[in-house]
């Protein structure tokens, strides 16, 4: 039928399986996806998924990279075409030379396919139904069976899956031992009937090593565990839902206190985003590390609390998992379109730390020094993770944690400080930081006692209306946001081989697609320096680089470039040095829409890299 | 100037309670209200009721949202942290609050306006949640710093100061506090200070959500004929169930009460309560007639004063988390953080 050749790629392809909301195809795409780690070879899955619960539409894409590219590369070589509703946009998708998988067991008229890809007709309904008699049965393992089938099209091993069987279910015999009956049943249905393998597939290799597979929402909620946090309040919304849910599973598993059973910590789901946010105030407000998570409609309803925060000074933890938006937006889609709503959240003047982790290491590392940070700066403190981050399973460097480590607990004085004659004025720079000490409510029966509050103040906290009161107050916390500067996570500089006066700066889960697209560009003859930002504010490092190169692209994925909006507006950057490249179709960027933006610009203005 | 230091005198004969702390320790700055503001009864009432439960007063955290009666903070408790939040969102502070550190006594200072309108879930919630909490609501029924608009407790056919009448049905936030699940319920009236401080202390010492609203004229602008919230409308129409005296834990009973008239109630920690009961046909302890008890007088125009419920096991928060004994905040890292060693098995398990 295929009129061009064939694709022939091995550990190096993009898979991609339509499926229908609900019918329990995500843990056997799961499975497909951690066997071929288990050979050794790095693959990143992402979820599109729809708002709903059951019946619409959902994909899961999966791309095979030896080399270690995590990104969305674009284009799909195999499409596992399950759900009839999605059928010609899902062909229409296939790289032309590609592979179409589908379930044969009711014939689809000829017209229906395109001649430049190669079919493969597995009758899965059939087999399934062959086998089982309970509908449920009969929907749960179809998936498996077609895990089987592709496993021979492919060149998996059926050992790898039969080891990740008997892992998941351990104990439980019966389900160990049908999940490897409706995984052979697909195997041997290809080994008699087709030709295996195909001209994409995958070979054992050894390029995972030590590295983890796991969510962003987990690894942020881990960090948080592990930084220290004994507090969370939350409201329910996609995609952050899954991150206290997974802080409360590792608070079950390392907070309880031997002997009591209590609970070294506290989870409240609280009524909206408005009381969540108000509690960890009151929380941070009394000494507690406290975070909430959340996403943007979320940070919208928290607004007033945070300039609250800000105002009067009280450490704050806020991890925004960043979906489409305005509005509601796309919820289960992602974006960084809320960089500019978080770092100038609130009425009046106000701006607000922002960190930006790339992966799920990233997550964990950067939750420990949020809650780090809130607590020596006084602030509130947000970690910018995405649905691409937050919701998919992510290869990583492993967790690491020094057993050194103390928790930075910022200027709190003591009963005895107090005692012993310092000076305390809630509101008063004495170390020329911006940041004063606090005391937190009951140190001492008769010192050191404030009310603390939105309005303006004196240095010693007292009630003032007085203009240069409140110009004292607000030029401090100008020097503590500069503070705050060196002591965020830095960027990160990557070299091209050859100087050139072309920059590219990116951040958050941009990152894999833009290393493998700085790869392909070098290919290409086009050299970039590249800076992956890390925080706002942005440390002398950001306007250094920035003044280095004569062009600096701003990769991003939202529509009004935020990022280069906070880079004109904080470093003063003459905006016609930045060129945007925007991605915001709800989807997660690719190397492919990266590099041809890049080479489309650069041809235009013919510039010499 | 809205900000007045208060001379720190001490009077020779004023007399020290059991923590070595005169009436004088626990007020606060100066108040910045209007003269003759029930609001400024209901401070003086608070300092009263701590310094006869001898509370050290670094031990107590005080909370309010926005407006009038959220300044009072200011004005009594000098020595404890205050924190004058957002408004009409004051319960979600103290909510955080009180999880960070279950060691303090939180007293919640919020207005009608704070708690019944812009506030209305905040206040629902914490009372659902049992947070252990003193939650008083000065309520006059109208919007003091903004000048005189009504508030959602205002009665229906009300009329303000201006002459227009308010034509929303009112919330009654006793009537909610009932329904949400607070296990101390009291209404009280900012003029009658020997009902409304053992109503606050037993409230302080209660080991649930503790909520009491205390009917409290404003002098400027919710004091003419026509209001339901003027001080003339509540002292012709106040029909108190019971009057109460409070008894800490340990202390010797000294006053002596006429048998019959008097009900013992025991609170978690054995503080006791003397309820007087005045109206015969009032069971404070049971939540549904409380309810009804209190609408059919509403109906009649009379306004129900006293202890209107109490649930003398009440459980907090803190019991429904499974809380440690040890405050969130006092934690160490040795308490909460489970080190490398753990660490490098959860990267076992996510390979």
């Amino acid at each position: 039928m295929n009129r061009i050749k064939s694709i022939e790629a091995v550990n190096d392809f993009v898979i991609k399986f339509a499926n229908v909301n609900g019918s329990g195809s995500a843990s056997a795409n799961e499975l497909f996806a951690k066997a071929i780690l288990r050979m050794g070879v790095p693959v990143s899955p992402r979820n599109i998924f729809p708002s709903n619960i059951q019946g619409m539409p959902t994909w899961y894409e999966v791309r095979v990279s030896e080399k270690g590219y995590l990104g969305r590369r674009g284009g799909v070589d195999i499409m596992v075409a399950m759900n009839p509703q999605t059928w010609d946009a899902d062909l229409a998708e296939i790289q032309p030379g590609g592979y179409l998988f589908y379930d044969s067991t009711r014939p689809i008229p000829e017209s229906q396919f395109r001649k430049d890809i190669e079919v493969i007709g597995v009758p899965l309904t059939e087999i399934s139904n062959a086998a089982y008699t309970d509908a449920r049965q009969r929907q749960l393992f179809k998936n498996i069976i077609y895990v089987g089938a592709l496993s021979v099209l492919l060149d998996l091993d059926a050992a790898v899956f039969e080891k990740l069987f008997a892992e998941q279910y351990r104990g439980k015999e019966v389900l160990l031992d049908s999940n490897v009956r409706a995984l052979h049943m697909g195997r041997d249905f290809v080994k008699e009937h087709l030709q295996a393998p195909l001209g994409i597939r995958v070979q054992r290799a050894d390029n995972v090593g030590d590295q983890i597979f796991v969510d962003g929402n987990s690894a942020a909620a881990l960090g948080c565990l592990y930084g220290g946090a004994t507090f969370a309040a939350w409201y329910p919304i996609t995609p952050s839902s899954s991150l206290p849910e997974a802080f409360q599973k590792y608070c079950d598993k390392f907070r309880v206190e031997e002997g009591s059973g209590k609970n070294k910590f506290a989870i409240v789901q609280a009524e909206d985003e408005l009381a969540s946010i108000g509690m960890v105030v009151g929380a941070g407000w009394n000494g507690a590390r406290a975070f909430t998570a959340t996403s943007g409609p979320g940070i919208s309803l928290m607004q007033e609390f945070i300039g609250l925060a800000y105002f009067a000074e009280i450490p704050v933890t806020i991890i925004d998992v960043q979906r489409g938006g305005p509005s509601t937006g796309m919820p289960t889609r992602t974006q960084q379109s809320d960089l500019l709503v978080c770092a100038y959240a609130s009425h009046g003047d106000t701006k607000h730390v922002l960190l930006f982790p790339e992966d799920p290491h990233e997550c964990f590392e950067f939750a420990a020094a949020a809650l780090d940070l809130a607590d020596h700066l006084q602030t509130p403190v947000f970690m910018m993770s995405d649905l691409d981050i937050g919701m998919n399973q992510r290869l990583c460097k492993p967790f690491e944690w020094d057993d050194e480590r103390r928790y930075d607990r910022g200027k709190v004085m003591t009963a005895a400080d107090l005692e012993a004659g310092k000076d305390f004025g809630r509101y008063k720079d004495v170390d020329g930081d911006g940041i004063p000490w606090r005391t937190l409510p009951g140190t001492h029966p008769t010192l050191g006692s404030y009310f603390t509050r939105g309005t303006t103040r004196d240095a010693y906290a007292r009630y003032s209306e007085r203009g240069p009161d409140y110009i004292y107050n607000m030029e401090r916390l100008l020097k503590k946001f500069k503070t705050a500067a060196d002591m965020v996570p830095q960027p990160i500089v990557n070299k091209a081989a050859r100087a050139t006066k072309l920059g590219v700066l990116y951040y958050g889960s941009t990152s894999p697609a833009m290393q493998e697209a700085l790869d392909a560009l070098t290919v290409q003859g086009a050299n970039l320096d590249a800076m992956r930002v890390r925080a706002f504010p942005f440390s002398e490092a950001v306007r250094k680089f920035i003044e280095e190169h004569d062009k600096v692209f701003v990769v991003e994925q939202n529509r009004d470039a935020q990022m280069h909006a906070l880079l004109v507006n904080e470093l003063e950057i003459d905006p016609a040095q930045l060129i945007k490249i925007l991605h915001y179709d709800g989807t997660p960027i690719t190397e492919r829409f990266i590099s041809e933006g890049i080479k489309l610009h650069l041809e235009a203005a013919d510039v010499q890299s | 100037m809205t900000y007045l230091a208060k001379p720190k005198l001490r009077h020779p004969t004023l007399t020290a309670n059991k923590v070595g702390y005169t009436r004088r320790d626990y007020e606060g700055r100066i108040s910045t209200l209007c003269a003759g503001c029930g609001h400024d009864s209901i401070s003086a009432a608070i300092i009263q009721a701590c310094w006869e439960l001898d509370i050290e007063p670094h031990r107590v955290a005080k909370l309010s949202g926005i407006g009038c009666s959220s300044k009072t903070p200011d004005y009594f408790l000098g020595a404890s942290h205050g924190f004058n939040t957002v408004h009409g969102r004051m319960p979600s502070v103290l909510t955080g609050a009180n999880l960070a550190n279950r060691d303090l006594l939180y007293l919640g200072v919020s207005g009608d306006g704070d708690s019944a309108s812009i506030g209305l879930g905040q206040f629902a919630n914490a009372m659902r949640r049992g947070v252990r909490m003193c939650y008083i609501v000065e309520n006059n029924g109208v919007y003091g710093l903004t000048k005189g608009q009504f508030s959602a407790t205002a009665d229906r056919g009300s009329k303000s100061k201006k002459g227009v009448v308010n034509r929303d049905n009112p919330v009654d936030l006793v009537g909610l506090a009932l329904q949400l699940g607070a296990t101390y319920v009291a209404r009280s009236f900012s003029g009658d200070k020997a009902q409304l401080v053992p109503l606050i202390k037993g409230a302080i010492d209660h080991g649930g959500a503790a909520f009491i609203d205390i009917i409290s004229p404003c002098v400027t602008f919710n004091n003419h004929s026509g209001s339901t919230k003027s001080y003339d409308y509540v002292r012709q129409h106040n029909e108190a169930v019971s009057r109460i005296d409070f008894m800490p834990v340990h202390s010797e009973i000294t006053v002596d009460y006429p048998a019959g008239e008097v009900t013992e109630v025991q609170q978690h920690d054995g503080s006791v309560l003397h309820l007087r009961k005045l109206r015969e046909d009032y069971d404070p302890t049971d939540r549904y007639a409380a309810l009804s008890y209190m609408n059919a007088h509403h109906a009649r125009g009379e306004i129900v004063t006293g202890l209107l419920y109490l649930d003398q096991v009440a459980a907090d928060l803190h019991q429904s988390l499974n809380t440690s004994d040890t405050p969130l905040f006092a934690l160490q890292e040795a308490d909460l953080c489970p080190g490398k060693k753990a660490l490098d098995k959860v990267n076992a398990s996510l390979r």
